[in-house]
């Protein structure tokens, strides 16, 4: 079965190259602008497989989005990478508090994004 | 000489999907320099193929467009909105010289001319010489990533022996981080064993927090990366998990072990490396191939140098489908014949715990296994059917002059190929109209607010064991007084009517239906939404309509993923054996006498979570008996229907649940209402497989279900 992964940005050209580098993977890519969006997004399609969220976001940001998705049974076990576009500790931080699994540091390549995805689901 | 041909055909489709692909790249302004390169060398390959095989028409053709193409690459051009638009209209004609060539068919002039003109005016606008086809750079391909690009580790004798101590702290569960994960990524370092320890474990009855971690482990590695790399390994449990790594030389005597690259390493659930490319050979088979032709292994189609210069090559196999189609065959037998074989080892009343029943139930699990992977080969991205809607969106936004921006979504999703052929005309008429009567006219959307350009967009996704499309365009809506009126006009139903919005919707779908004022020739009369239903029905699909008045209408297709097996539950009905679709099956119940009502002389309803649902006696409905007078003890199975909202059906007993390979009636019967297919049981005996859904809409008997709308019930999905 093909991987899906929900990827969450509120920047369309972020979004494309998410896409891009999802599925030139030969992993399925749904998108959201938000997180609003995103949770939207998670009422529709089947749990995903993971799923890669922006931090600064318009409407609800991604620590909003990691707490709402953790507060949902069926997505409690679901990896979540958080995009950061520097390696601030305290971010890290804040985004597993708020129950992240790992994060992206951007701008990310397409190898590195695969290679974290492989580490949070095998 | 004409597989080579035949080979160079099917690059090109794959060409011009790359082709189709940076042109949308770049319309989405997602393209780089890259992208025009590709774009460039997928156009400049067909050409130099063409010239080999002297295909005049198209070299002449993919010259000009080649030459346009490279004012692009130099940067003399900008792709903005009107050049674009003609490069894709090039790609359009190319994709018809391409396949007309391959066919033996003269492409139309009239239509070519015009295009070739256009292109040959925009390369003539800039003073730069014509440039040489010579002098590509060649730069890796950017749809090359995320193919697996590990490096083997080079092979050196210094490996040193890692001990790792690992415990987890109960925030790297709360985290969705997984043990295992990690130690599937250092076993890419180097040769990794792993000991569990349990002792910690507390028993059943003193476990208090099941969240708690209880178990923590010992690693050996043996590997010549240093301690970053594993401990970058561990970088995302960092603070979540007690981690001590100690390094020692590795003692000799170990096995030469650097030798093996990451890749090699034993990885359980690795994917198949080779995938297998179904093409479909367009020169007529009509003896079995021989020996020569038998699969064979393409490393990469590209130009060898091209290939090299690429990440990994991915082997394909060609095979010709009929080969694949008589596997698919076999292996509906083989299930058949399985479930004869245990019907037997039950009849002859073979103890449960002896080694033939063991046996057996591997050899289910096997057969399992192979039909999974037999359909997996007939299964393709949808991808090449999105793109062909990808050309119909743009040819009906040019005659109509509706500016019209196509969506897609899930082109990765698979499916058998079957369906994605026979998906092709009821998906074009339903992009058709939802172009045509669907999008409103550009002075209507101004005035609504809308952007200027029209959204259509097309989804694909798996659900619940089913592939769900979707099409759906930020229209005016579907205007329901109007279809109203206009089914009374025809006479479809009558005037004092009383329908829900889902009731009037569905009359789209009514044969003969039109709301159109104007038949336009695009999407007019001829085929209407019924063929379209027809068509997917056919494919054991179903499609519905949602629509928000001034917000747009979408259509969803649900169809089955293969069209080989299902799973099925056998049912017992007044003697008669039935199959019904487990993914039809909400719920089944068992009926106890406080739960049925009698309502009025001929309906009894069931009492469900404080609803009632209206009684549907299976048995009277086929016609193999009159309805009961008592519906106490039967048992009653919860069928989803279109809406999502349960219907109530009754049967006798639940027999089994099983895989059934599908046989067709169509061929035999036609469409029988209600009946999906048959099949055939362990015992050599035909069952039907029942339409639920058919059925349910149907039903005339006992009851009618009341109308949705008034569901106090979640809504369930069905598949």
């Amino acid at each position: 079965m093909t991987m899906q992964v929900l990827a969450v940005d509120d920047s369309r050209t972020m979004r494309d190259m998410l896409r891009l580098a999802l599925t030139g993977a030969g992993i399925e890519a749904h998108l959201a602008e938000d997180g609003v969006h995103g949770l939207e997004r998670l009422d529709e399609i089947p749990p995903p497989d993971a799923i890669i969220t922006d931090i600064n976001m318009p409407r609800m940001d991604g620590f909003g989005f990691i707490d709402a998705v953790r507060g949902r049974e069926a997505l409690r076990a679901v990896p979540i990478l958080v995009l950061t576009t520097e390696s601030a500790a305290e971010l890290k931080a804040r985004a597993r508090a708020a129950g992240a699994t790992g994060w992206i540091v951007k701008p990310f390549d397409p190898e590195s994004l695969v290679k974290a995805l492989k580490m949070v689901t095998g | 000489m004409a597989e080579i041909r035949a080979s160079f055909f099917v690059e090109c489709e794959e060409l011009l999907e790359a082709l189709l692909d940076g042109l949308q790249a770049m319309e989405d302004g997602a393209a780089d320099a890259e992208t025009i390169n590709v774009v460039f060398r997928a156009v400049h390959s067909i050409k130099g193929g063409a010239g080999a095989f002297g295909l005049d028409a198209l070299v002449a053709f993919a010259h000009r467009f080649e030459t346009a193409l490279d004012e692009l690459r130099s940067g003399r051009l900008t792709a903005d909105g009107e050049v674009l638009r003609l490069f894709f209209s090039g790609s359009d004609i190319l994709a018809d010289l391409v396949r007309d060539s391959r066919d033996g068919n003269e492409t139309d002039a009239a239509r070519v001319a015009p295009v070739r003109a256009a292109l040959e005016a925009l390369a003539a606008t800039s003073d730069a010489p014509e440039a040489g086809a010579e002098e590509i750079d060649f730069q890796p391909m950017a749809l090359s990533i995320g193919l697996d690009l590990d490096v083997p580790a080079l092979p050196q004798s210094d490996a040193t022996l890692w001990q790792i101590r690992f415990r987890p702290e109960p925030g790297l569960y709360e985290s969705a981080n997984e043990p295992l994960f990690l130690f599937r990524a250092l076993r890419d370092l180097g040769a990794l064993s792993v000991r569990c320890h349990d002792v910690a474990v507390p028993g059943l009855d003193s476990l208090d927090n099941p969240r708690a971690p209880h178990l923590w482990w010992t690693l050996e590695l043996e590997s010549t990366e240093g301690e970053a790399a594993i401990r970058e390994v561990f970088d995302f449990v960092e603070g979540l998990c007690q981690l001590e790594i100690d390094g020692a030389p590795a003692p000799p005597g170990v096995p030469d072990l650097p030798d093996l690259a990451p890749g090699d390493a034993p990885v359980i659930d690795a994917p198949p490396l080779a995938a297998v490319d179904l093409a479909v050979d367009p020169a007529p088979c009509p003896s079995p191939p021989e020996p020569e032709s038998a699969p064979q292994v393409e490393p990469d189609s590209r130009r060898p140098d091209e290939a090299r210069a690429a990440a990994a090559p991915r082997a394909t196999v060609r095979v010709d489908l009929e080969r694949i189609d008589r596997l698919v065959n076999l292996v509906g037998e083989i299930v058949i014949n399985q479930a004869m074989l245990s019907q037997s080892v039950e009849a002859a009343g073979i103890p449960p715990n002896s080694p033939v029943r063991a046996g057996l139930e591997e050899f289910l699990q096997l057969t399992r296994d192979i039909q999974e992977s037999v359909m997996m080969i007939r299964a393709q991205p949808v991808k090449s059917l999105f793109q062909r809607m990808a050309r119909i969106v743009r040819e009906i936004s040019a005659a109509t002059g509706k500016d019209v921006r196509l969506r897609t979504e899930g082109e990765n999703t698979e499916v058998d190929k079957t369906v994605i052929e026979r998906l092709a005309d009821p998906l074009t008429h339903m992009i058709r109209n939802a172009v045509d009567h669907g999008l409103e006219d550009q002075d209507k959307r101004h005035a609504s607010g809308k952007p200027h350009e029209g959204t259509v967009s097309l989804r694909a996704m798996h659900r619940s064991g089913r592939i769900v499309i979707e099409v759906a365009d930020d229209g005016g809506g579907i205007d329901r007084p109007k279809v109203l009126d206009k089914a009374i006009r025809q006479g479809l139903i009558t005037a004092d009517s009383n329908l829900s919005d889902t009731e009037i919707d569905n009359l789209l779908f009514l044969p003969g239906f039109s709301t159109a004022d104007t038949v336009s020739n695009l999407s007019g009369r001829g085929v209407g939404m019924d063929v379209v239903r027809a068509a997917i029905q056919a494919l054991g699909g179903r499609v519905t309509i949602a629509s928000t008045r001034g917000e747009g209408t979408r259509f969803t297709i649900s169809l089955p993923l293969t069209l080989a097996v299902l799973d099925g539950m056998v049912v017992q009905v007044a003697g008669e054996t039935i199959v019904i679709p487990l993914s039809a099956i909400l719920e089944t119940l068992a009926l106890g006498r406080e739960d049925v009502r009698s309502f009025g002389p001929s309906t009894h309803v069931v009492s469900i979570r404080d609803r009632f649902l209206p009684l549907l006696d299976l048995g009277a409905e086929l016609g193999f008996r009159s309805p009961l007078e008592d519906y106490a003890d039967q048992i009653v199975l919860l069928v989803g229907q279109e809406d999502g909202s349960p219907a109530a059906m009754v049967v006798d007993a639940i027999e089994d649940q099983r895989q059934v390979v599908i046989k067709g009636l169509h061929e035999s019967y036609g469409r029988v209402p209600g009946i999906a297919a048959a099949t055939i049981l362990g015992d050599g005996q035909i069952a039907l497989i029942l339409d639920p859904i058919d059925l349910v809409s149907r039903a005339h008997g006992r009851t009618r279900p009341p109308p949705p709308a008034s569901s106090p019930l979640p809504n369930v999905q069905t598949g």
